[in-house]
């Protein structure tokens, strides 16, 4: 084994690639949320459509979307194997075993959490990435130049009350995934100071729920404005 | 006070083992959990029964012989050794569930009794300074800043119990390896070998079979020394370092 | 017989570096053929299995716990004496030896006592760079403090957990070479037996606690570093499984028992609750400082307040006797550690003990708060009223807190001469379980010290010494006398097995403990311990009739463990009650009530006692033989103590 499989192969190692690639999920999401604001601009989607165009053309943010796709899988594959490891590591369970108080319910269910965020992007992508790749659109014309009509297929797929519940929901699971996960990335990267420690957490605490609030504020805004 | 103690019997490391349940009688709040567990064992021993086996030695709370997962939480309610929880600490009537520590790595000796050898070995790994006797420096050679020599004592504080393994939900050691790494990273006497050491204590708790960390911080809350997460980032730290810096290819 | 003690010639601060100079040498490339067994992994057996596995000798380390590091130096608190000088307060080498030859009542060797004053300032440097994180001052240096009414500030610490953060120092040299090969560990292995071949220790005999398999282990000297036996009297401080047995067999195989009755008693414990209690806690000493003992002034208060009847907070002042200050007006509550045991002693026999056993007196820190404030006491000795707190269930900011003395330290043990050698060639004590250092009492913060620098410092020196004389030809480990040691070590076991009587293995060991405490804990009186004698004798016969001991060899077996240990407290309790009952005189921790001043002081007799008691084993059930070791004082001047 070289250094570097050695090196990320170990539990360490496995943690590391588990914080790096959280870590860039993390970036993503801020990015993806920002982006998607332009859903509440009320224009009848025209700015939405314009940045979806972008968002799948532009070739520097294709770098950035195959890293997602990369940081996801990785995210996933290095959670199943720390998984598999964790379970090993104790055979026999305890009959009585009571963890609240000493640790977060967030914390000892990041499996879980992770597991339902999964299914929902597996959802989620069919939903709209797979669509804006690879499915028939729409198209708008937009000052001459013609768009897919990312809008509409939002627009029409947020009519369904239990598509909005279901986003919401899981949005709800992706914040408790985050308010574990944002600063444990951190302490996992060994950067626990007690002059910086308490800022992250308050950060991590404060993305954990603006993010997904924010995600969860888009489809019953739509379905609220354009039924 | 009147007790139900559930507790795990199990004859050897082979055997299967299961929950035996005892009623107690009159036992004293001013009794520690131990000797409640004596009294148990005396009534056990004048009917000619097994007595329960339990590791126990200093009864003062520093040795860390003593574990015991009592009540879902090792060394019971309280955030100290099973050796200095008092019975005042339960209600009359209450039912009492003593389960060993439950690792991968901490096999059962007997009831109660696991083996936790494998500490020593991530200790063998690296966890010294490679000083031989005699040949050392006066003492007062290196001053050591008392922030520093403060917080590196701090981990230092470590009984080696396993509470720590006992408590994290992936049976993990990283908080026991991380109080030693962290301790000697801190000291100037620690520097000479802090790559190596770093890399050598987390390849041998890799090898014991331990579980991996999610910073729950369990381990530190149910620590009876209290040893601080903070100890778990600095290894986190000393190993990537070392990782992309040692000469260790 | 005569002992030798093996003194070096020539002026005390020379002897050493004479000893040193004059010491056979080991060929470096003959030191790896070279086999040593080390018994105990605590700060003596840890440093030394290290210190002789650097050197090169292929070394066997046995402790009875699951880890070395569980040995119970680790529970020493106050810290660790050194000459070092560095508070520039006047310390020297001469002055700790002197103060320790004084402290120990003058009953222990010169030339001994200075070597360890002398090799003291080693051990701090050696620990330090081991990574010991002992106190510092702001500018980076070590902090040092006065400790047990030293007159200089010369003792290293590390919090309040001074002996676990040196045994972790030890252990983690240790396990170094445990990791290089040099030392092979067997934990939860406890020593059953000594094998000697031809008068001189060859090996051991150990039973796996786990398996119960019985095992003979060859090598050409054996180490026991198995600390004291302060557990014969049941209640101590000791660990649950602190005991004398490899000591006691090596006693039993020819090696000299001195000094047995040398005990101290250390006066800040956490008092008995109850007939359940397994073991005492100690507080720190250093709670006398602002803590005023009392007890109540009549018997008849004293009553009022067990029943429950009175508060301890509502008895007025004059009804309160603070004895110490009475008695001693100069030293007051800080009087050494065996005159305030023995006077909270004399005040719960008059019937004015102040818990519902009856032996308790208050240590009071009403007036302290009052005076400083609770923050100020609370930074002082926070740790400590919280650790009483969790033990007692009681607030000491509020209620005053409640002491009695317990068994501690064990100053006696195997008789060993200057290289630290039992009366068996080849076979050698360090740490508590020698006599050496302490004579009739021991100095706080001095153990430590003497158990690192018997394992550092000594040994490393003098083993050699023997080791080149009888050369590296390997040891026979099918020599006829291995199996025979073994059969009897398995003979005793199934004659254990065997009884099923109708009593727990605690039943005897806390009725022995009841007659060691009476009648030879704090005070002997002549006609006490001759009963003692006889109760120890009838209680011996009745646990080989009638003690039950439930399971098999052949598994983990705590009852046996603890029968196998107790059988032997059983054999030893005898021998401190004779040497306490020989010893016409009171030094130290041993306090015949016969011989005391007019001022209730310990009255030596150094024309007569001068002497260290070494008692020979002859034969199962024969009286054993004492021979003396006379002292000389060369450098020391005799004086008798007086605090008041």
């Amino acid at each position: 084994m070289s250094w570097v499989t050695r090196t990320l192969s170990s539990t360490l190692g496995r943690k590391l690639m588990m914080a790096l690639t959280g870590l860039f999920l993390i970036l993503f999401l801020t990015g993806h949320v920002s982006g998607n604001l332009l859903l509440f601009k009320g224009d009848g989607g025209e700015a939405f459509n314009i940045y979806a165009k972008f968002m799948t053309t532009n070739p520097a943010v294709k770098i950035l979307s195959y890293l997602t796709y990369i940081s996801v899988i990785g995210h996933v594959i290095y959670s199943i194997w720390l998984t598999r490891q964790n379970k090993k590591a104790r055979p026999v369970g305890y009959g009585v075993s009571k963890q609240s108080g000493s640790s977060s319910t967030a914390s000892r269910n990041m499996g879980i959490l992770g597991t339902i965020i999964l299914i929902f992007l597996v959802v989620h992508m069919q939903s709209f990435w797979y669509q804006m790749h690879w499915g028939d659109m729409p198209v708008v014309t937009i000052e001459g130049e013609q768009y897919k009509d990312l809008f509409s297929i939002v627009s029409f797929a947020f009519q369904n009350e239990l598509m909005v519940i279901g986003y919401v929901v899981a949005m709800a699971f992706l914040a408790f995934h985050l308010s574990h996960g944002f600063a444990s990335a951190f302490q996992t990267l060994g950067l626990n100071h007690k002059k910086y420690s308490p800022a992250i957490e308050t950060l991590g605490r404060l993305y954990s729920v603006v993010v997904p609030l924010l995600f969860a504020s888009m489809p019953i805004y739509i379905y609220f404005t354009q039924s | 006070m009147k007790l139900t103690i559930k507790v795990w019997r199990q004859k050897n490391a082979a055997d299967k083992g299961g929950f035996v349940t005892y009623p107690l009688d009159g036992i004293s709040t001013d009794m520690s959990f131990l000797e409640m567990m004596d009294v148990l064992n005396e009534e056990l021993s004048e009917k000619g029964e097994d007595p329960i086996h339990f590791d126990h030695d200093c009864r003062e709370g520093i040795c860390g012989m003593c574990s015991l997962y009592i009540n879902g939480k090792p060394h019971g309610p309280l955030q100290t050794t099973t050796c200095q929880l008092h019975m005042r600490s339960f209600s009359d009537g209450e039912t009492i569930t003593i389960e060993p520590w439950r690792a991968a790595a901490f096999p059962v000796v007997k009831d109660l009794v696991v083996d936790r050898g494998a500490f020593d070995r991530i200790i063998q790994a690296g966890g010294y300074v490679s000083v031989n006797t005699g040949g050392v420096p006066d003492a007062n050679e290196i001053p050591i800043p008392k922030v520093v020599a403060d917080e590196a004592f701090d981990a230092a504080t470590c009984i080696g119990c396993g509470a720590c393994v006992a408590a994290c939900k992936n049976a993990s050691a990283m908080l026991f390896t991380s109080a030693k790494v962290s301790q000697l990273a801190m000291l100037p006497q620690g520097q000479v070998e802090r790559k190596s050491r770093a890399e050598k204590m987390i390849a041998q708790m890799d090898a014991e079979g331990f579980g991996a960390c999610t910073n729950t911080g369990a381990c530190s809350a149910e620590c009876p020394k209290g040893i601080s997460l903070t100890n778990i980032a600095r290894m986190n730290r000393e190993y990537f370092s070392a990782a992309v810096s040692s000469d260790n290819v | 017989m005569i002992l030798d003690s093996k003194i070096p010639a020539g002026p005390v601060a020379e002897k050493w570096t004479n000893h040193k100079f004059s010491s056979k040498l080991v060929n470096p490339a003959n030191k790896r053929k070279y086999d040593v067994i080390v018994v105990g992994t605590g700060l003596a057996g840890a440093s030394a299995a290290a210190s002789l596995a650097e050197l090169g000798y292929n070394v066997k380390a046995f402790c009875f716990q699951d880890s070395p590091r569980r040995a119970h130096s680790i529970a020493a608190q106050g810290g660790i004496n050194a000459a070092k000088n560095y508070q520039n307060d006047g310390d020297s080498v001469f002055r700790l030896f002197y103060d320790t030859v004084k402290g120990g009542d003058y009953r222990a060797r010169e030339a001994n006592v200075y070597r360890l004053a002398e090799v003291s300032v080693n051990i701090i440097d050696q620990c330090v760079a081991q990574g010991v994180p002992f106190a510092r001052e702001y500018g980076g240096l070590l902090a040092n403090r006065s400790f047990g009414g030293a007159q200089v500030s010369r003792t290293f610490y590390a919090r309040g957990q001074t002996g676990q953060q040196l045994l972790l120092g030890a252990y983690s040299a240790l396990s170094r070479q445990v990791a290089n090969g040099k030392v092979k560990l067997y934990p939860r292995t406890e020593m059953m037996d000594l094998v000697k071949i031809d008068g001189e220790a060859k090996g051991i005999v150990t039973r796996n606690l786990i398996t119960g398999a019985i095992e003979t282990h060859a090598a050409h000297a054996v180490l026991l570093c198995t600390g004291g036996y302060g557990n014969v009297f049941f209640l101590s401080t000791n660990a649950m499984g602190s005991n004398v047995t490899a000591a006691w067999r090596a006693h039993k195989r020819g090696a000299f028992f001195a000094n047995p009755c040398y005990t101290q008693i250390h006066p800040t414990c956490i008092p008995v609750s109850g007939d359940h209690q397994s073991k005492l806690t100690l507080m720190s000493e250093s709670l006398r400082n602002d803590g005023r003992v009392w007890v109540p002034r009549t018997v008849e208060m004293a009553e009022k307040l067990r029943s429950g009847g009175i508060k301890a907070n509502d008895i007025p002042e004059d009804e309160r006797d603070y004895y110490l200050e009475r008695k001693y007006p100069s030293f007051g509550n800080l009087v050494p550690r065996d005159v305030a045991s023995r006077n909270a002693k004399y005040v719960c026999d008059e019937g004015r003990g102040v818990n519902e056993t009856g032996e308790a007196v208050f240590l009071d820190f009403r007036d302290a708060i009052k005076r400083d404030s609770e923050d100020t006491i609370r930074a002082r000795y926070g740790n400590l009223f919280d650790m009483y707190q969790q033990i007692t269930g009681e607030n000491p900011y509020q209620v005053p807190m409640m002491i009695y003395p317990a068994v501690h330290y064990t100053m006696g043990g195997l008789w060993v001469d200057y290289n630290l050698m039992t009366t068996v060639p080849g076979l050698y004590a360090l740490g508590e379980a020698n006599f050496s250092d302490h004579g009739a009492n021991r100095l706080g913060a001095s153990a430590l010290m003497q158990g690192l620098a018997d394992g550092y410092f000594v040994i490393p020196y003098t083993l050699g010494d023997y080791l080149a004389k009888i050369g590296p030809a390997p040891v026979d480990a099918d020599h006829p006398e291995f199996a025979k040691v073994a059969k009897e070590v398995e003979e005793r076991i199934q004659k254990l097995l065997s009884i099923n009587g109708s009593k727990t293995v605690d039943y005897f060991h806390k009725k022995l403990g009841k007659i060691m405490w009476n009648e030879c804990g704090m005070a002997r009186t002549a006609e006490g311990l001759e009963k003692a004698k006889k109760e120890i004798k009838e209680l011996r016969e009745e646990f080989w009739k009638d003690v039950n001991v439930i399971g098999s060899n052949e598994e983990l077996n705590q009852s046996l463990e603890k029968a196998n240990r107790v059988a032997d407290f059983l054999e030893l309790g005898e021998l401190m009650i004779d040497d306490a009952y020989d010893r016409n005189e009171s030094c130290g921790g041993h306090f015949r009530e016969e011989y005391q001043t007019p001022e209730g002081e310990a009255l030596r007799d150094d024309e007569n006692y001068a002497y260290v008691s070494a008692w020979r084993f002859v034969g199962e059930g024969e009286e054993e033989v004492l021979e003396k070791e006379p002292l000389e004082f060369e450098n020391v001047k005799l004086t008798q103590r007086s605090y008041k």
